[in-house]
């Protein structure tokens, strides 16, 4: 009975994300010095590979795959990646930092390169061959007539052999194999673009989202957040939700909640319940005056990430000063969906269902929140509702954990549309200074760029310590925050250049804040590098050269020179008239340029970015297909953050609440054509692509209004009004 | 509560609810269907977007007690994967979803867009499509699917 067929017979259901393995008599430990918790291969020959990061939809998954299918010699096919299953899986750090596969498979890469040396040698003993002799194809090692199989020598089996891990966990997470993996050239699988596994049931509406996990006997929770920023509970009239079926109110110090059998009731229960709330006013600054709070803000933490040459000296004997300022403003994930989770907390034991990235942290954070030991908390990842970052997901899985613990039974929380909006961690709102020193010539002798803003990690970016999740807050654990921002990623040769970054304190020290940052797609790319980028374009004007042409000059690294050449050419970018611009930058290794063209309507104030050309080089290109889909994400989903996207707010709470108050990009506003060039390295490592792109469009776009109407606007978004005052 | 009877995806239900509980409840909490999604709970982005007598209607708005007597279709029963609806099949040949938390909106929004004017321009889609959300910005691939449908339909 499958998952689906057990639900329409009882009702519920109650099974792992993932079926048994079928061999778990004799497995060693789940730890990374086991090849058995990288590799299986099943009695059919089928192999499953277990992966310590996440796919979101972007075919992370299929990737793998293909890695694991030509480091073994097996077929696409009878290759599964297992991922997000605590019982499963080793913590490579969820999906993070577009490091899925320069992080995640490579690992899976070593350990099927193990898999397979381990396995011919075990072929050679078998047949009586030596090694070097043999053959593999499709999982049958073979010389001459003499075969055998994967299966045969395994299948069903444990390795029980050991590889060498660097005692890391997430991202840093690598195992060392005396197994050498196999030379680009011979690649097979990898470079082909073979087709996503998650597509179908999503089409279809055949499989289950977490918002769909049904235990028996769970109840349904809506959490009360604060009506304002900070503020405490004085107290909860029980009575204002008397009459609605089941319905319980759940209460520790400032978290509020309400429980009821079926979910209808819990959220009319939500609706109705009388919270008197103590009055706190004033937690926030006036929102036109974020930027100035931000200007004139202590300093919390200062680092200078790039210093080269004498930077004072060159301003001294410029002929020529460039300064500009640019404004990022706070930004919320608003994934599709609110989060959801559902958790089983017994007194020695949890079940977690849970959409986060991260599910190995979200572990980590339950087993913390209800002081129970890590192997005893069971989180098993099932698809959400979108996830690009620390978004209310991981404060869902902890709120149900709570709950669950306090009700006795298993809890399903969902948020409203709100807690998705209002309350995520919020990207960090900032202020970016470029100031240039150029020389008689135009040539730019100095160059300073500096970020202040919230730091990007006042919410840790996974959930594996209460204090970094909105339960924890509102009873009472102390806050934790990580000092951090950063600076443009590129390879400008200017002579004298300073990068710096500053942070700034939290607008609220301690209980619940819906302006509290944390990591959205790309932490801090689009916001740096909306400024950076249009600087570089201020300064090419300002030294009277083509915004392209000015790249090149200065790009030292010819892997970034040549991604700005591969995107001008394909976009025509010599022959194209008015409303082009350009921007470029470097993520892990991966190098971007966006050609963006625009079309500007001076009445209603609509920027179109009609056609949008990407150059794109992460190296080794493993998938074509799923590389280009996931830039064309990226895209649209840079366009919809620079030109609508801005959290809104008054003195004490965040009121952008839904969809009319946080408008994003719509189909009306989508590109007519997105243009990918994919340079292929198969030399270079490959490195992410989840997020390298974001972080240029904003740029692409300020500067292709810039070309279309010379106007330049150096505050995001560029939303109907503020073109419009601009252009007035 | 009160009792009422409808059709949905071709088989007769009976549900007793709260009047004013919306469809979508009923269709996941009731009847055990998890296809229709909870998305803003506001009529805002049409993650639960299902047909009522073939119109597309967002579920987490509409009182249950107004679907009574009337048939419901949701994306399950539209078409599956061995008898497809030529638009989902064509989100299947263009690998649309990424997250795919927002299908139901885009594919029953579209279906009823193509039902209407087999030949809508691409103006006239992005009209018809207004108001849909999609987090993951697939909108490119959700035209090149509507367009190969309607290139299938033709």
């Amino acid at each position: 009975m499958n998952r689906r067929e057990f639900l329409q017979t009882s009702g519920a259901l109650i099974v792992s994300a993932f079926p048994e393995i079928g061999f778990t008599q004799g497995k060693p430990g789940l730890v990374p010095g086991e090849l058995d918790s990288w590799i299986a291969v099943m009695p059919d020959g089928g192999v499953k590979a277990f992966f310590g990061k996440m796919d979101m939809g972007q075919g992370l998954d299929v990737a793998v795959a293909q890695i694991v299918a030509d480091e073994l010699d097996v077929g696409f096919d009878r290759v599964e990646v297992l991922m997000g299953d605590t019982a499963t899986s080793c913590n490579q750090g969820g999906a993070s930092g577009s490091t899925g596969v320069s992080n995640g498979a490579r690992l899976l890469r070593r350990a099927a390169a193990e898999a397979r040396r381990v396995l011919v040698e075990g072929a050679s003993n078998k047949l009586g061959v030596p090694a070097f002799d043999l053959k593999v194809e499709d999982g049958t090692v073979f010389s001459g007539d003499k075969k055998t199989t994967f299966a045969e020598l395994v299948g069903g089996k444990h390795f029980n052999h050991k590889v060498q891990w660097n005692g890391q966990t997430g991202n840093p997470m690598d195992i060392q194999v005396p197994a050498k993996p196999k030379p680009p050239a011979e690649y097979k699988v990898v470079g082909k673009p073979l087709p996503r596994r998650d597509v179908a049931w999503k089409v279809f509406g055949t499989g289950d989202f977490v918002t769909d996990v049904r235990v028996l006997g769970m109840l349904h929770a809506r959490v009360i957040r604060p009506p304002r920023a900070a503020c405490k509970v004085r107290g909860v009239d029980a009575g204002s939700i008397k009459g609605i079926p089941g319905a319980q109110i759940v209460r520790e110090k400032d978290f509020v909640a309400v429980v009821a059998p079926k979910e209808w009731d819990a959220v009319r229960a939500a609706q109705r319940l009388k919270v008197d709330w103590h009055t706190l006013d004033g937690a926030f600054p006036e929102m036109a005056k974020l930027y100035d709070h931000v200007r004139a803000a202590k300093v919390t933490k200062r680092a200078e990430e790039v210093k080269r040459g004498d930077v004072a000296a060159a301003f001294a004997k410029a002929s020529k000063i460039v300064e500009a300022e640019y404004e990022w403003p706070f930004q919320s994930h608003a994934s599709m969906g609110p989060a959801c989770a559902v958790v089983d907390a017994k007194a020695d034991s949890c079940t977690v269902w849970t959409g986060s990235q991260k599910p190995h942290f979200v572990r980590d954070g339950v087993a913390k929140l209800l002081g129970l030991p890590q192997d005893k908390v069971h989180a098993i990842w099932v698809s959400g509702p979108g996830s690009y970052g620390r978004n209310d997901a991981g404060d869902a899985a902890m709120d149900a954990a709570f709950l669950s613990r306090k009700v006795g039974k298993p809890v399903r929380v969902q948020g409203m549309r709100m807690d998705g909006t209002a309350w995520d961690p919020k990207a960090p709102a900032c202020v970016l200074r470029g100031r240039a020193a150029l020389d008689a010539s135009g040539t730019v002798i100095g160059y300073e760029f500096l970020s202040k803003g919230f730091s990007r990690q006042h919410i840790a970016t996974n959930e594996s310590d209460p204090a970094d999740s909105l339960v924890g807050l509102a009873t009472g654990v102390a806050p934790k925050g990580t000092l951090i921002f950063g600076v443009p990623a590129e390879s400008y040769g200017f002579e004298n250049k300073l990068l710096a970054w500053e942070t700034i304190p939290p607008l609220v020290a301690e209980g619940c804040s819906p302006l509290r940052t944390s990591h959205l797609r790309d932490p801090v790319g689009p916001e740096i590098h909306f400024g950076s980028e249009q600087f570089i374009d201020e300064l090419a004007l300002a030294a009277g050269e083509d915004p392209v042409a000015f790249r090149i000059r200065y790009l030292t690294n010819p892997r970034h020179a040549a991604v700005v050449k591969a995107a001008a050419d394909k976009a025509g970018w010599a022959s194209l008239g008015k409303g082009k611009g350009i921007a470029f930058a470097e993520r892990g290794g991966t190098a971007v340029a966006v050609v963006a063209q625009v079309e500007v309507d001076r009445k209603t104030g609509r920027v179109w970015a009609r056609r949008v050309t990407v150059a794109h080089d992460c190296g080794l290109v493993i998938n074509p297909l799923v590389l280009r889909q996931t830039i064309e994400g990226n895209v649209v989903h840079g366009l919809s953050r620079a030109l609508f996207e801005e959290v809104r707010f008054n003195r004490d709470a965040v009121t952008s609440i839904d969809w009319a108050s946080y408008p994003i990009l719509e189909i009306q506003d989508a590109p007519e054509a997105i243009e990918v060039v994919l340079i292929d390295r198969p030399e270079v490592a490959p490195t992410g692509a989840g997020e390298p792109t974001i972080r240029v469009i904003p740029a692409a776009l300020a500067n292709a209004f810039f070309d279309a109407t010379g106007r330049r606007i150096r505050r995001a978004p560029l939303d109907p009004e503020r073109v419009k005052a601009a252009l007035a | 509560m009160a009792r009422y009877r409808l059709t949905v995806d071709g088989k007769p239900v009976t549900l007793n609810a709260d009047p004013e509980m919306p469809l979508l409840y009923a269709l996941r909490e009731d009847l055990g269907m998890n296809n229709p999604h909870f998305g803003c709970g506001l009529a805002q982005c049409g993650a639960c977007t299902v047909h009522l007598d073939g119109e597309p209607v967002r579920a987490c708005v509409m009182p249950v007690s107004v679907a009574a007597g009337k048939t419901v279709t949701t994306i399950k029963g539209l078409g599956t994967p061995a008898k497809p609806h030529p638009l989902q099949a064509a989100y299947v040949e263009e690998a649309v979803p990424q997250c795919g938390y927002c299908v139901n909106g885009w594919i029953m929004t579209a279906a009823s867009i193509l039902k209407k004017n087999p030949k809508a321009s691409d103006a006239e889609l992005r009209e018809g499509l207004a108001g849909l959300k999609c987090r993951c910005g697939t909108h490119v691939s959700i035209l090149r699917a509507i367009k190969r449908a309607q290139g299938a339909m033709s």
